[in-house]
């Protein structure tokens, strides 16, 4: 057997408190696709910055072709002949695709562009060289990412959860990519906690937990199953089956919403259409960037209109025109994506946190603060909704992305709202909290709620939705009902495909 | 027609200060850090220039001392901002109060002294023009300020170390995770303004009117400032906005070369109301400051 | 091999023991760091250090002149520091306290002859609300025009420092003033009653501090209070919040500029006596260090203007009896500033010593 294209001997990362990585041994051969599966604040991204020189390992050896060597930067790392494709992309939206480049790859702008061409039809990653990245489909920013890589002519290539942000078709397009790039002799290191995909082409795999290695096996020999109890170490959480019920009366209604956003870099929408019971859970499904963020501004209330204020309705009343917090005083309530600065202030307490949206309930009188009251209910709600932390007091930013989610989360609940909307429910969390979140969805919609979800996880929205709709460049399809429906057919409306059949 | 011939021989010396302190400030604001202490550098240059002219007659050593006082004073707003993490805009009024102090401080026994200024240089053939001729004769720091600002155009736009400073401003922990060191990069940037800065103040204190009076930069670095916004971070506007506000500012001085009376109390607040209308008018295209904005300004980056 | 290194690390909640000791230790250094300056001017050091910090509040003819400075100094930074927390930088309260100066001094210009109880409770009122009126401007350029309020509110002040100088020198010059830029004494019904007897310290100082009182209510326990600090720790939560920004801009700026108004009401009213040029002596400047020292905390913010005012008066006596220009007093207030800032980094982070055991290529 030739010897490992890369070795990892007991690489230990520490920040302040947190052990990231404890003792990390990992061997890579040439010319494999091996996985790296771990849950949410497993290390996974720690480990691919240690191998990529963006940190440098407490302890620890790395040794490439047989070699020690020490990666103290990304350019040392590239001139090895380690490239990478980060999650949340390395790339400047301001600058051309052939700026981007050129920021690693030395040479003259013609002679980038014309590689840049080469590379895009020998891999199937066309990407136009002198368009603005801010211009750019997530597809194509991931194109562009990897290209960049492979003109460093990489021996080692990571790609990190490189598939959260495609849709189910440009999946199978990636993967003749890596295939073929397999093919000629370049490892690629595949990071993901998606099981399916990793059955599907990896060659190897190792599994990390709390930051140690605790499986390394060959991902084909084993199911879906066993792959998640080596993941999260116990049994998959089994989801909240949801009752059979009528839904109630239309409590959200979007009636033919066209929006076009101040910022230049956002995405214009297009004659929006919903419509949510009491008692279902509607799910909107799409590749991010394709006007979630501005469609959850506008329901929310973050994004008001004055001159359009019938195009959104909640129960019964136009509120286009109404602020976040008048429409939560008609009974909505609302979890956004990013969690902290917006969900929650980070510098500010727990207790202080709940102010933000439960101040209606009792917490001020007179216009000041009860603070007792105040640490009862953040109390409350750190034990109904089993947030770990010291107490009301702990800052939100001291959290962990799934702690602080669920008391974003339970804040909301307690509400007692009418439509709940929460967008990006499990982004970054942890399983056990990712289980416990939609339960709770479920829950409410079980007694009469109306829950609205923006999600990217096709997975997830099949759990817990009644209907889906998927959003794509500003547009939203159709209403789809989950039980008639394929995953297949939710990924043809993401692509756009559906259109251009003239459906 | 006087007053033209007069405004167009003296708006390039009287933009130079802004020019020069407003080149410094966009490089520091291209790659993300945003120095409300450029008065402060400035005055600080100032005084240190002319302390330095006054006692050697040379002015080379006192730009060269005035820029290194104002870079000196500038690295000490990177420690505070780029190492320690502090608020921007709070490390940039306290080296601008410092530096005003320090000012005050070393040209205390020189209130009213006066230095000689620079011969002017004419470009051979055009300064002999009717009217527009002193446009062409100016002092060589003009000349030289002329240059940078092309040098610092062409920089930006098209060098590798351009793009770099873009990207820094743009995106932090993307120009990081590619291997840029972006706290290196951002001090090399804030030190640039901090040079740019001093050598506005040398200028301001011993060419444009070579005579020391504490706080005599009056309000020209806070425009400067005002100046990268009113650019929206392009260069070449950097340019025309300085030469507009070195128009102005002589219109003070051109009126009563005119013959035209005007109240002088008012005529000295005509830079600032300009500032305040385009500010307003200018800031108000959302659109426009997002597009060429630096996205990452003002805010700290936590490697 | 080993390496070691140093790195800050954030901690899980801002440290309070730190917050506390963190101005003290700024205090020290840039005392040492000052006096180094001193002796280099070719000072005795121990001779600055009694003047400058310890003979303002030994005596209380002194003292009172403290409390005399550090009243506009309060009343001022109180106010700038809800609209800091708030993220809405105001920097031009110099101008505000000037224009509160001009708006008071009206009264007992335009009708010298005026008598009664109400003039100096009318002349503070109005000092106030010209202070208001001069911040409206750079509000509504933030809240319509998205200007940046910092740049607006400092020219605004250039063009106070000008206002007055035409007034000064035009309409309001006093006609018997010997052509000195200076308006008419005012009436001894236009000046604010005094409050200890022998001293010249004035009804102003208790308005400061009930100022002190209402603001540390304000922000530290209404509701009100709070969404101004979430806006400017979290704006984007401001609007998840649904709390309205541009009411947070309008109310941050005129609160700050009435409180400078006022000031400035109070000190033409009180120890000046007339409208004249060194009226605008900087108190608005140094109210923005009083505000941060005081760590934008309302009773922070009493221990830090009681700090500047000692410095004010004790670069006065350093003055006189060590021949120390007064320019040091602000490179003294300027580098506790800097200090102050790097200290308080030791508030919400941690310094930890990072060793790694390396293994070599």
């Amino acid at each position: 057997m030739p010897a490992p294209l890369l070795s990892l001997r007991g690489l230990t990362k520490t920040y302040g408190t947190v052990r990231a990585n404890r003792g990390i041994d990992l061997e890579v051969a040439q010319g494999s696709i091996h996985a790296i599966l771990g849950e949410n604040g497993a290390g996974k991204s720690t480990l691919m910055k240690l191998i990529y020189g963006v940190e440098t390992p407490d302890a620890g050896e790395v040794i490439w072709q047989g070699n020690p060597v020490r990666l103290t930067s990304p350019a040392e790392a590239r001139r090895q002949g380690i490239g990478m494709v980060f999650q949340h992309f390395s790339l400047f939206e301001t600058l051309t695709v052939v700026e981007n480049i050129s920021l690693i790859v030395p040479g003259r702008k013609a002679e980038l562009a014309a590689r840049i061409r080469e590379l895009g039809q020998e891999y199937g990653l066309e990407v136009e060289p002198r368009a603005h990245v801010h211009s750019l489909s997530v597809g194509e920013r991931q194109r562009v990412e990897i290209i960049r890589c492979l003109m460093t002519d990489p021996r080692l290539l990571i790609l990190d959860e490189p598939t959260s942000v495609l849709p189910p078709q440009s999946v199978t397009r990636l993967f003749q990519t890596l295939t073929r790039l397999r093919d000629r002799g370049v490892s690629i290191l595949f990071i993901s906690h998606k099981l399916e995909e990793i059955r599907s082409i990896c060659d190897r795999a190792t599994i990390l937990r709390d930051g140690q290695v605790t499986g390394n096996i060959d991902p084909r020999e084993h199911d879906a199953h066993d792959l998640a109890k080596m993941m999260i170490g116990r049994d998959m959480p089994a989801p909240r089956p949801a009752i059979a019920r009528e839904p109630g009366e239309i409590r959200l209604e979007l009636a033919g919403l066209d929006y076009r956003p101040d910022d230049p870099f956002a995405q214009s929408l297009s004659k929006i259409s919903l419509r949510l019971h009491a008692g279902e859970i509607l799910g909107i499904a799409g590749v991010s960037g394709n006007g979630q963020a501005e469609l959850a501004r506008l329901i929310s209330g973050e994004t008001t209109r004055p001159a359009a204020a019938d195009e959104i309705r909640m129960m019964g009343k136009s509120v286009g025109h109404l602020g976040a917090a008048a429409r939560r005083k008609l009974g909505f309530a609302f979890v956004p994506e990013e969690r902290l600065g917006r969900g929650a202030v980070p510098e500010m307490s727990l207790a202080d946190n709940s102010l933000l949206t439960a101040h209606r309930f009792g917490l001020v009188q007179r216009g000041l603060i009860n603070r007792s009251r105040e640490a009862d209910f953040t109390a409350r709600c750190i034990k109904d909704y089993d947030v770990r932390t010291p107490g009301p007091q702990a800052e939100a930013g001291a959290l962990s992305g799934g702690n602080l989610q669920k008391f974003i989360v339970g804040r909301e609940i307690m509400l007692a709202p009418k439509i709940l909307f929460v967008s990006q429910p499990t982004w970054g969390v942890d399983i056990g909290a990712a289980t416990a979140i939609r339960r709770r969805m479920v829950d409410l919609r079980n007694d009469g709620v109306a829950v609205l979800i923006i999600s990217e996880e096709i997975e997830e929205l099949f759990e817990i939705c009644d209907r889906i709709q998927v959003i794509r460049e500003g547009r939203l399809s159709p209403s789809l009902n989950v039980a008639e429906t394929r995953v297949e057919d939710i990924g043809r409306y993401m692509i756009g495909a559906e259109e251009r059949a003239g459906i | 027609m006087n007053a033209i011939t007069f405004v167009l021989a003296g708006m390039l010396a009287a933009a130079t200060p802004f020019l020069l302190a407003a080149l410094g400030e966009l490089i520091a604001e291209r790659a993300g850090v945003l120095n409300l202490g450029i008065e402060g550098m400035m005055a600080v240059g100032a005084v240190i220039a002319f302390l330095t002219v006054h006692q050697f007659g040379t002015h080379s050593l006192g730009f060269l001392l005035a820029g290194l006082a104002g870079a000196a004073l500038s690295l000490v707003f990177a420690w505070l901002s780029i190492s320690l993490r502090a608020n921007q805009v709070a490390a940039g009024l306290a080296i601008g109060i410092l530096g005003q102090g320090l000012s005050a401080l070393f040209g205390k026994n020189y209130e009213s002294k006066t230095v000689s200024g620079l011969p002017k240089l004419s470009v051979p053939g055009l300064g002999e023009l009717p009217v527009v001729g002193g446009l062409f004769t100016q002092d060589f720091v003009v000349w030289i300020a002329l240059l940078a600002t092309f040098a610092i155009w062409a920089a930006l736009r098209f060098s590798k170390m351009g793009l770099v400073i873009r990207a820094v401003g743009e995106n932090p922990a993307a120009a990081r995770s590619l291997g840029y060191p972006v706290i290196a990069i951002r001090y090399g940037a804030v030190l640039f303004g901090g040079l740019m800065a001093g050598f506005a103040g040398a200028y301001a204190s011993t060419v444009y009117t070579p005579l020391w009076a504490d706080g005599m930069i009056a309000g020209r670095g806070w425009i400067a400032l005002a100046l990268v916004v009113f650019a929206t971070w392009m260069t070449g506007r950097v340019f025309f906005g300085a030469v507009l506000f070195g128009a102005v500012s002589l219109a003070q001085l051109a009126a009563q070369a005119g013959g035209v009376n005007l109240n002088s109390q008012l005529l000295a607040c005509l830079p600032y109301l300009v500032t305040i209308a385009v500010l307003g008018i200018i800031s108000s295209n959302r659109r426009l400051l997002k597009v060429n904005g630096v996205a990452s300004l003002g805010k700290t980056y936590i490697p | 091999m080993l390496l070691s290194r140093y790195q800050l690390v954030r901690r899980s909640s801002a440290s309070r023991r730190v917050a506390i000791l963190a101005p003290i230790t700024a205090l020290l250094v840039t005392i040492v760091l000052n006096f180094v300056l001193y002796i280099a001017m070719g000072k005795a050091p121990a001779a600055v250090f009694y003047a400058m910090l310890v003979e303002p509040v030994v005596s209380w003819s002194s003292f009172s002149e403290v409390l005399l400075k550090m009243t506009p100094l309060l009343l001022i930074a109180q106010g700038l520091a809800i609209g800091f927390r708030a993220n809405v930088i105001n920097i031009g309260a110099e101008g505000q306290f000037i224009l509160g100066a001009i708006f008071a001094a009206s009264i007992p210009v335009w009708v010298p002859q005026a008598t009664g109880g109400w003039i100096w409770p009318a002349m503070l009122l109005l000092g106030g609300i010209g202070g208001a009126l001069w911040a409206v401007v750079p509000a509504f350029w933030r809240v319509r025009l998205n200007a940046s309020e910092i740049l607006v509110t400092l020219m605004m002040s250039l063009i106070a420092t000008q206002l007055l100088a035409y007034l000064l020198v035009g309409p309001w010059k006093d006609p018997m003033g010997f052509n000195f830029p200076q308006s008419v004494m005012f009436q001894l019904d236009a000046t604010l009653p005094l409050i200890i007897p022998g001293t010249r310290v004035n009804v102003a100082l208790i308005l400061a501090l009930v100022w002190t009182l209402g603001c540390w209510v304000y922000m530290q326990r209404s509701f009100q209070g709070y969404k101004l600090i979430v806006g400017g720790l979290a704006p984007h939560a401001t609007a998840y919040a649904g709390f309205s920004e541009g009411r947070a801009v309008w109310i941050s700026l005129l609160i700050g500029g009435f409180a400078a108004g006022l000031a400035g009401a109070a000190e033409v009213a009180g120890p000046i006596g007339q409208l004249q040029r060194s009226v605008a002596s900087g108190y608005g400047y140094s109210a923005i260090i009083v505000a941060y020292l005081g760590g934008l905390n309302p009773i922070g913010i009493l221990f830090s203007s009681l700090l500047i005012a000692i410095l004010y008066i004790g670069g006065d006596n350093a003055m006189v009896s060590t021949e120390l220009p007064i320019a040091a007093v602000r490179v003294f207030q300027g580098s506790l500033l800097v200090c102050y800032l790097a200290a308080i980094t030791l508030v919400r982070y941690r310094i930890v010593r990072v060793v790694t055991t390396e293994a070599r290529a």
